[in-house]
Order: structure tokens, then sequence, then C-alpha cells
């Protein structure tokens, strides 16, 4: 379901993540029958709520690797599930490389560190493969892709739909909608949600 | 939500703060000519090491304190320090059994273990107490090779001639002002040599603890590697947690002669003061190595997460030819804490080599500065050097300060410099918490990622313990 507007929808997406420079002065979010807003930013993360960051932050001297299993662990551990062990990690993990079309060099560097804009948006949806969210807000992931970046994060996205779990994408283009048929369109304006079509 | 998340994590409260109750000895505070020969007196030293000290007290009569550092504190009253205090004891110690219990109950809770059955089974352990060596576990073992490591008290009555050879060699009795202070009033202090071709058998190590509120530590450690040898040693040191502020100055010497390797680590944890800057340690050391002969090596590898005020540059003076000189360091800062570290490579010798590998961590309100000088003297055709200094600045409120001194009189020497300025902050950790992963976490991620080069080079036992001290530090330090 993609969202127009200009800034107000990253607003809206840090807001749901819960970023810490965003207050919440009232109102609430219901989440699968839950107040977002009582959770922290990480409970809600491993509750399935993920965000595709516009800018994903480099971390310097942290391998992509180290970052996705202690991600994906800390979700396991949330659902009551073993940690997984490194083996059974890598098996997973070159397993969702495919989805991205990523080489696995990708995972022993550092977090997004040197990554041109698109490897950065293709490493966010492998992040997602990992992490199979419910609700994964997509926040203007197209923005800055050339065209085959494009299709491989389409791609990817459209392979991680499933019955059960949501996708926001947030755009201001068109052409991603070329690759991403959405079921719903809401046009955010001044805050609020003008029309939705399907 | 975030920043008292920092706070949290940076606020870890210091787990060797606590203070023994024991019964000591101890000269009255004030230095005095008098002071200097009581010490020496009671120590029942030979007549050189007076010599050595009276020539250091008076030359530091004439000395001022050095105010080039960026560090601030008020003047220091060196008339109200106690420079000697030693837990008393019945008897002189021939075996640990001797050793008064609370003594060990001491290093036990800091996690040294001295008693026979509980060692590290490859680490040989120096324990010094306020001012005087308490305990050497595994001496006799290390001597079957011929290795002496000992206190330099002992030493001073065992191997007079090899202290008389090599005391003052690296940092003469007039180095500088608190070189001098040193000279003049060190207590005790730990003494090795490692005889011809000999690899020392396991890690020699020292554990400094700072016990009485009034008293400054000063100790004294030298260390020679003769010909093809080798060693490793490792220091670390706690202090309980005081109001008021201890000074501790070292002086620590190395020698390495043709193709030895020393390698000297550091796990220091001094009590850093508290949020506000109240109490700690005033950290003012010298140390430098003499990279004597051909193609030896020392390396400095040092971890320092404690102390209110560092003033600490750890030096190489490479004067064989083809000698190696190395500085690792980590350098973390909180609260209110000032550090000015670095190192000094000074190559004299033909192609020499350097390499400096500094990470400054400043958190809260802290001050981190690198100062590094290289220097290629005019003989030093071929020489090189290789410097990478980076800072990582956690928070909106913490400073780093780089300032290297470059100097080249050889035309062929190389030197090379890097530096970069990284910052934990708020976006960041949102990244991290995003997808799933708690602060804590991050930060320990982060600083390890970035402290990994230098971490590699600590002796295995010590780099776990270097990075959980690093995260234990830094709970609760970003906001």
């Amino acid at each position: 379901m993609p969202l127009w507007d200009h800034g107000l929808e990253s607003t809206f997406s840090k807001v749901l993540a819960g970023h810490p420079a965003y207050e919440v002065t009232g109102g609430e979010v219901l989440y699968r029958g839950e107040n977002l807003f009582d959770m922290e930013p990480e409970v809600r993360s491993r509750a399935g709520i993920f965000l595709a960051f516009q800018y994903p932050l480099e971390i310097p001297g942290v391998s992509n690797v180290d970052f996705l299993r202690v991600a994906y662990n800390s979700k396991r551990k949330h659902e009551g599930l073993e940690e997984l062990d490194a083996f059974d990690f890598d098996d997973l993990v070159q397993q969702k490389l495919e989805v991205v079309k990523m080489k696995p060099e990708f995972l022993s560097r550092s977090v997004n560190e040197g990554f041109s804009g698109g490897e950065k948006k293709r490493n966010e949806i492998l992040q997602m493969a990992m992490l199979e969210p419910k609700l994964a807000i997509l926040d203007e992931t197209d923005s800055g892709l050339d065209i085959d970046a494009l299709r491989i994060v389409a791609g990817g996205v459209n392979e991680l739909s499933q019955p059960d779990n949501a996708t926001l994408l947030i755009t201001h283009y068109q052409r991603l909608l070329d690759y991403i048929v959405p079921d719903f369109v809401h046009v955010m304006e001044g805050g609020r949600i003008l029309t939705t079509g399907g | 939500m975030t920043t008292t998340t920092v706070k949290s994590l940076v606020n870890q409260p210091y787990k060797y703060g606590f203070v023994t109750d024991i019964e000591s000895e101890a000269i009255p505070a004030g230095l005095s000519e008098d002071v200097v020969r009581l010490i020496s007196a009671k120590k029942e030293e030979p007549e050189f090491m007076l010599e050595f000290r009276l020539k250091a007290y008076r030359q530091w009569l004439k000395m001022t304190e050095p105010n080039w550092a960026e560090v601030g504190y008020p003047a220091i009253d060196y008339q109200n320090i106690v420079y000697y205090s030693a837990p008393k004891k019945k008897e002189k110690l021939g075996s640990l059994d001797e050793v008064d219990p609370t003594l060990l109950e001491t290093f036990e809770k800091l996690g040294i273990s001295l008693s026979e059955q509980k060692r590290l089974s490859n680490v040989a352990v120096d324990a010094i107490f306020d001012s005087v060596s308490v305990a050497t576990t595994f001496k006799d073992k290390l001597a079957e090779q011929g290795v002496i490591f000992c206190s330099i008290s002992e030493a001073l009555q065992k191997h007079p001639d090899l202290v008389q050879k090599y005391l003052g060699s690296v940092v003469p009795a007039g180095d500088n002002f608190f070189a001098a202070l040193n000279a003049a009033v060190f207590s005790d202090g730990s003494f090795v040599y490692i005889p011809k071709n000999t690899k020392c058998p396991m890690e020699l190590s020292t554990y400094f603890r700072i016990n009485n509120g009034d008293s400054g530590q000063f100790e004294r450690t030298l260390i020679v590697a003769e010909e093809g040898s080798s060693v490793s040693y490792l220091e670390g040191c706690t202090a309980p947690m005081f109001d008021t502020n201890q000074l501790h100055a070292a002086v620590v010497e190395l020698v390495a002669l043709d193709n030895a390797d020393i390698k000297y680590s550091t796990v220091q944890n001094w009590y850093a003061g508290d949020e506000n800057g109240k109490g700690g340690i005033y950290n003012f050391v010298t140390k430098r190595g003499l990279c004597q002969g051909v193609n030896s090596k020392i390396s400095w590898t040092q971890v320092e997460t404690g102390s209110a005020i560092t003033w600490k540059y750890p030096s190489c003076v490479l004067v064989g030819d083809r000698s190696v000189g190395e500085f690792y360091s980590v350098a973390l800062t909180n609260h209110r804490q000032q550090a000015d570290t670095g190192t000094k490579m000074i190559h004299i010798g033909k192609n020499t080599r350097s390499t400096i590998i500094s990470k400054g961590i400043s958190a809260g309100r802290s001050e981190n500065s690198y100062r590094g000088l290289v220097k290629m003297g005019p003989k030093a055709a071929g020489a090189r050097n290789y410097s990478q200094c980076d800072s990582m600045l956690i928070g909106d409120n913490a400073g780093a300060n780089t300032f290297p001194y470059i100097q080249v009189q050889n035309h062929t020497a190389k030197v090379e410099h890097e530096a970069s300025t990284s910052k934990i902050g708020e976006d960041q950790l949102f990244y991290f918490s995003q997808r799933g992963i708690s602060s804590e976490d991050a930060i320990s991620m982060m600083i390890s990622g970035f402290c990994k080069d230098v971490f590699n080079q600590l002796p295995m036992e010590f780099a776990v313990e270097a990075d959980r001290l690093l995260s234990l530090k830094l709970e609760g330090s970003v906001g």
C-alpha cells in the first residue's frame, strides 16, 4: 500500500518504529492487540515490526553477519526459541542471500560501510528476509536505485510477501509500482489519509 | 529513553572499589631528603640505590610539573602525600603461607588468585599492595630456566649488579617531573630478567592495588631481555573508591638486547572518580622501552579505562638496526575523566620500524587526547612508521583530540599517519534497536569492532576480559 506525501510519512514510520527523537504526546497504535507505544523499539522489532530505512546507517567495525546473527537470535529468544548456532545460521543466511542476489562476501563486510546506494537497500531487504516481519514498512526504498537494483529489491519484497504479513510501501514514484502491485493505495497529505483505493 | 539507557550503560558501578581493613605501616605524609633516606633505609638498600634516589630528589626539587597536556586538575600538594605505606607483617615472607590471609583474600576478591591451587596455570603473578610486593607466584619454576621474576626490592638484595646496570638506563632519574619523583621515592615494583636465548615459559603479570586513601603509589618496573630471549608481561591495576585523588606515578623501563622480544600489556582500571569527577586516581606514568640490540622488538599494548586523569606515553627508543617498536592502545574515558595518552617512537638505527594504532573512545563529558611523537633521527636510513589514530565519540558532550608530532631528519625515512573520528549516536542505536538488538549489545558490538586491532594484540585470557571491561564501563553511555 503506497503512501504519498512529503516528509510526514517518514516521521510516521519512525514513530511507529519508536525512534527516540519523536515524542508521542497522545493516542495509541494497536498492533496485534497491543499498544505499540508501550513497547521499547527493540521489542517492537522482535514482535515483527520492520522498518527499511530510507538512509541505512553505516556501522563500522561490526560485520554484516554478526549484525544479522545477533538481530535474528534476539528475535528467536523473544519467541522463546533456541538461538541458532553459527552453522545453522550460516545455512539460513546463504539461502536468504539469494533473495537479494548478494554475494557471500557481503556478509564479512562492515554493515553498510562503503556500500553503494543500491547495496544498502538490498542489505535492508536481506535483513527483512532474515527477520520475516509481520509488518514491514519500506520508507522510500526505491529512491536512488538504478533499474537493476530496483528490480532486485522489488523481487525481494514480492517474494517475502505472504498472506499473514503486511508491507507498507512509502514512495513518491510510479516506477516501483511497475514491479510491486499493491493491494491498497492510501494517499496521505498533511498528516491525514485523503483517499484509499484498491 | 535513550538518554537514560546510555547513562545507565555508562554508569556501571566500579566493582573493585572496596577498601581492605589491614594494619599498615606508613611514613607520615610529606617529602624531604629524610623521607627519601628513610625509605631507602627501610628497604635496606645498597648504597648506589640511595645515591640514585637522592640525585633524583635533588633534581626533582628544581623541576616544575608539566602543564602541556590537555588535562586540568587542582595543584597537587606533594607534602600531603604518604610516600610509603606497607601492610604490617610479622616476619620476612618465605612462602605464601606467611602472607597475611587478609591480603590473599583481597587479591582473591579482585580475581587474582595467589594460592597454589587456584592460580592461573600459565601466568606468574607479582602482587603489589600499596607500596610493597606481597607475593610472587611461580618464582621457583621460572628460576629453573634462569628467569628472574621478583619484586624490585628483592632484586636489589639478590641481584644488585643487574639492577644497578639497568635501572635508570632507559628513564634517567631526572627524565621528567614525575619520573624524578618516582626515582626518589619508589617503594616497589617488579623485576624481570630473561637470560640469553630463553623464551619465558609463561606470561608474567603484576597486579597493582592501591588501598591507602592518602598514599601515592610509586612503583618501578624493570624488564631486561637478553640476546635472543622473549617475554610477555601484563600489568593490571585497581583501587578503592575515595572522594580524594590519589597519585600514581610509576616508571617502567624495558631493555631489549639483540634479537630479543618484549611484549608489555596493560589493562588499567584504576578508580576513575564518580560521575561528577570527584575522587579517582591521577595516573602520571612514564613507560619507555629501549630496543638496544639489532633486530629487537618492543610492543606496548594498553587498555586504559580507569583513572580520573591519565598522562602516559609508552615509548620505544629504536637504537638497534632493524629494531621494531609497536604501540597498540585503547583509551576509554567517561563522565569527567581526562586522558592525554599516546606514544613516542624514536628511530635512531637503520631500517627501524614502528607501528602506532591508537583508539580513543570518549563518552559522557570526558576529554580524550592522543599525543604522539614520531622522530626519525639523522642516521635512521630506511626507517618506517605507520600511525593510525581513531577516535570514537559517544553522545554529544565528549571531546577527542589528536596531536601528532612528526620530526624527520633523514630523507630516506617514511612516515604515514592516518586519523579518523566517528560517533555513536542516537541514529545508529536506533538502527540496532529497530533490528531487535538492545542498546547494550549494540554498544558492545560497535566498541569491540572499533577496538579489534588492539584487542587482537592482547594475550588471549586478557582480550576477553578487556572486551567485557569496556562494555561494562560504557553501559548506559549513549544518548
